[in-house]
């Protein structure tokens, strides 16, 4: 008997040009990647898995593991390139049309052996093919989850308002993810930074509720057992009720109820004052100090 | 495929240490963020020293476990100790029978996703905790 | 047995904990420390823990100990580097260690260790409020 992995090693190239022809016909997307890229892709799939076929019929055995290593990649590559996870899983499918052609030739005078040399190589083609998937689908879900990560990112910047005072400007509504990473940024700011003060501006935040209240609590708590100290500001007297209301201990947090008390706050605890310089005349040159509002 | 699991013996002071070191690999295998690392195996040290000083030794069982699409990782301490008389009070805040159980449950808690605790006067303790990627 | 090694600079004393203490280490490394401070009339203890990753609740009251028994022998003690992770775990277990005075560094942490030596100083709290 004819085993299919013997069929396609006979005809290589006239399965590789089947194949090539079947996704030409098929969903090609020329636009994405090259013939080229396309040819080498195909030639490199069909050599491992004419190998492979010959020592296992189990798409997940040892001896296809070089073959799902390249599928990986490619699924990969394809990800990044813009290709659909279905798309991708296409060109491993379409695999499938020239190996019958090549099979029903080879066994055309014994029915039953055809049968289950094409069940054989489709089943273990289709595994291959959710193989692909599977992959396509998670890299997807890597690089969305990497893009949430950058958003939040985005969303809660630090900055250095001077030597040694950072601020957090506070903007939307905090949920409990949201609050991690603003805690986990604000804690990495003071250590880069070495900044001893981190003034936490709740201006942008339009409601704060006993959660909220006991996240920024705990940020507060572990600023200062790395020994940096935080202030509270832009509590709107909204807000200032709410707090009361829930019973929230702002336990020895300093608040003000602007940014900019709570930074003439900090330069103060720094031992920093603000001068004016004298009064501008001519050749008048722009001060590095702030000047008094 | 089957998740690996690996159980290690908490006999000595020593097997407190080696239990933070492998939580702390297995954290990395799975790829958990630094903080997500740091309170697995800040958990699993508390836990497993409640172990050794109430528990007179035991186990811990560590093992990534799967719930659909999201990977973890599973510690399970046991031993064959006196067990805890009152769950619910030991799992208070501040409890402490003056050997210090106080932080160490209702701590460790509060740093996992899943918690769970079973005792029995007399037979021992099984403490399961989970961390999820 | 193997122990932290202790520094003495002028007035104070300095610890670095770089390893994984287990249980023993850490209660050798509480009486070294009393026992040091009683023999030098140490003013101020700096403890760095900028190389520990993990610190449990053991280690906190470990922490707090050292703190309190140095009070009682006149000296300050500063607590110098925690890492990011490491407070935000402990915070969440519970631990605020709001006895500890806590700095980024140890530079940091000596400035605070002078201050508080420094006759004419009048310690301020890292809240501001005047002790």
């Amino acid at each position: 008997m004819i085993s299919f992995y013997e069929v396609v090693k006979k005809n290589e190239g006239a399965i590789l040009s089947g194949w090539i022809e079947e996704m030409v016909r098929g969903v090609r997307r020329a636009d994405l990647m090259t013939d080229t890229e396309l040819k080498q892709q195909a030639k490199e799939l069909l050599g491992l898995f004419a190998k492979a076929a010959e020592s296992s019929s189990d798409a997940e055995s040892e001896a296809f593991l070089q073959t799902r290593e390249f599928l990986r990649d490619i699924a990969k590559s394809r990800m990044d390139q813009g290709f659909t996870p279905s798309e991708t899983a296409l060109f491993v499918l379409s695999l499938k049309q020239p190996i019958f052609n090549a099979l029903r030739d080879a066994l055309k005078g014994n029915p039953s052996d055809l049968l289950n040399e094409v069940w054989a190589s489709g089943n273990l083609l289709d595994r291959l093919a959710l193989f692909t998937v599977d992959s396509a689908v998670e890299f997807r879900d890597q690089v969305i989850g990497r893009q949430q990560e950058e958003m939040l990112e985005l969303s809660t910047p630090v900055v250095k308002l001077w030597d040694g005072v950072l601020a957090l400007p506070l903007i939307g509504t905090l949920d409990s993810a949201r609050t991690q990473v603003v805690m986990e940024s604000l804690l990495s700011a003071i250590v880069e930074t070495n900044s001893q003060i981190a003034i936490i501006d709740i201006t942008g935040v339009p409601t704060v509720d006993t959660l909220v209240a006991q996240h920024l609590i705990k940020t507060i708590t572990a600023a200062r057992l790395m020994g940096a100290d935080c202030f509270l500001s832009g509590i709107r007297p909204a807000i200032a009720q709410t707090i009361v209301h829930l019973g929230i201990d702002l336990v020895d947090v300093q608040t003000k109820a602007k940014l900019s008390d709570a930074f003439a706050m900090a330069l103060n605890r720094m031992g920093k004052r603000v001068v004016a310089l004298k009064p501008a005349g001519a050749g008048m040159v722009l001060g590095s100090k702030a000047k008094d509002n | 495929m089957a998740p690996r699991s690996e159980v290690h013996p908490i006999a000595g002071a020593n097997d407190v240490v080696k239990v933070r070191q492998v939580a702390r690999s297995w954290a990395l295998d799975l790829k958990l963020s630094l903080v997500d690392q740091t309170k697995l195996v800040t958990a699993a040290s508390e836990l497993a020293r409640n172990t050794l000083d109430h528990g007179h030794g035991g186990t811990m069982r560590v093992e990534q476990v799967e719930n659909g699409l999201r990977k973890g990782i599973k510690l399970t301490f046991e031993d064959k100790g006196p067990g805890i008389p009152d769950i619910a009070m030991a799992l208070r805040d501040g409890y402490t029978t003056g050997g210090g159980l106080g932080l160490g449950l209702s701590g460790s808690k509060r740093l996992v996703n899943e918690f769970d605790i079973k005792s029995e006067v007399g037979r021992g303790t099984t403490i399961a905790i989970t961390r999820w990627k | 047995m193997e122990r932290i090694p202790i520094l003495k600079l002028g007035d104070f004393l300095l610890v670095t904990i770089q390893v994984d203490m287990h249980d023993q280490l850490a209660i050798t490394l509480q009486d070294d420390l009393t026992t040091q401070i009683a023999k030098h009339a140490s003013r101020g203890v700096l403890i760095d823990i900028s190389s520990l990753e993990i610190v449990d609740s053991f280690i906190g009251r470990m922490l707090a100990n050292i703190a309190a028994m140095s009070k009682v022998l006149d000296a300050q003690t500063v607590l110098t580097g925690m890492q990011p992770a490491v407070a935000i775990t402990l915070v969440e277990l519970g631990m605020s260690l709001s006895g500890i005075k806590t700095a980024l560094n140890v530079e940091r942490g000596m400035e605070i260790l002078s201050q508080f030596t420094d006759p004419g100083y009048e310690p301020q709290d890292a809240d501001g409020s005047q002790e």
